[in-house]
């Protein structure tokens, strides 16, 4: 196969697959991220810079890490600081 | 304590051969058998949550055995216990007791992605718009970056089938048409997903991943029953892309 039907054979299956793929890609998923609700060390992901990522969390609600929680349940969960937050919170040291 | 007892401190939690340290040694001995013993279950409890699909299929007393052996074979090296059992799909191949099933090892490389996936940084997947706007010249040499969490596996085996059975998804059933297949396990939001690839799909994924060129990869995947637009589809799908890179020098060489 030379370049040029290469090019064309591919452009075929990219064609294809952007047709193929278009429906997916908006996905739902039934967990959001909740900040400001997790124990110490408990944490998904996000505990600021520096860590990478789940359970480095130094503090119990932690207001920069979050936890996945079901979907609509994270604003009515109480913490000792106040409810759960969709983006990161202050919370008391 | 010093290095040299605790070096031996911790070589004899995982053998009980070596008898208690010294050190620690109580007229009755009974407290450090305790904690041997502890360390082991809990390490063992830990890859049961990692493999839970590996231990409903072995069952939860071959899996404690199977586990026990492994912990004291290869103890955890980093504190983090996420990232403790990457040498279990490994060992179960060579576990003697569980050679009789196959399928098993692939299955527990499956499970061990799903976790690295789940851990992995996040990144968003690209906007199909882009690929839409290349020009056919430049894709031949399309570097296609994927994402962090990505993971392709190709089993002599049906592992995604396998695996859906002992996940909670419905009776495990007679499989009756047993076929290779390869998996796509990718995190492109909250949830970690595990998709069908076409064969030779894994092959394709891992060149990509090694930052081959496209008309590359899709000439070293080609075999039987191989789909271009299938895999390229998928990876879009699932939100596998995150950037490409068009070759500078692709036009003038065309």
């Amino acid at each position: 196969m030379n370049r040029s039907t290469l090019a064309i054979a591919l452009a075929g299956s990219l064609a294809t697959a952007l047709a193929m793929a278009a429906p997916v890609a908006a996905q739902q998923s039934d967990k959001e991220r909740c900040f400001g609700v997790s124990m110490a060390g408990k944490n998904d992901c996000a505990a600021g810079p520096g860590t990478t990522c789940a359970g480095t969390s130094k503090v119990d609600y932690q207001g920069n890490a979050w936890k996945y929680v079901a979907k609509g349940t994270c604003t009515t969960m109480m913490t000792p600081h106040g409810p759960g937050s969709l983006t990161a919170v202050k919370r008391p040291a | 304590m010093d290095a040299m007892s605790q070096a031996r401190f911790a070589a004899a939690l995982l053998d009980p051969d070596m008898g208690v340290p010294e050190e620690v040694a109580t007229p009755e001995n009974g407290r450090f058998a305790v904690y041997r013993n502890n360390v082991v279950a809990g390490l063992a409890t830990a890859l049961a949550t990692r493999f839970p699909a590996v231990e409903t299929i072995v069952g939860s007393e071959f899996f404690a055995a199977m586990a026990g052996v492994f912990v004291r074979r290869h103890p955890p090296r980093s504190p983090v216990m996420h990232e403790y059992g990457d040498a279990f799909p490994g060992f179960i191949e060579t576990f003697p007791p569980a050679a009789g099933l196959t399928f098993l090892p692939d299955v527990a490389r499956l499970e061990w992605a799903r976790g690295v996936a789940y851990h992995a940084a996040d990144t968003a997947p690209i906007d199909p718009g882009v690929l839409t706007r290349l020009a056919p010249d430049a894709l031949p040499g399309l570097r296609i970056a994927l994402h962090p969490s990505l993971a392709a596996i190709a089993s002599d085996h049906p592992i995604r089938t396998i695996w859906a059975m002992n996940s909670g998804d419905g009776e495990a059933t007679p499989i009756e048409r047993w076929e290779p297949e390869e998996v796509l396990v990718v995190r492109p939001h909250e949830d970690v997903l595990v998709r069908l690839l076409p064969p030779g799909g894994a092959a394709f994924v891992a060149m990509l991943a090694t930052d081959r060129p496209l008309g590359e990869a899709a000439a070293g995947a080609a075999r039987p029953g191989f789909d271009l637009a299938g895999a390229l589809a998928l990876l879009i799908g699932t939100g596998s892309i995150v950037a490409v890179r068009t070759d500078p020098s692709s036009e003038e060489r065309s």
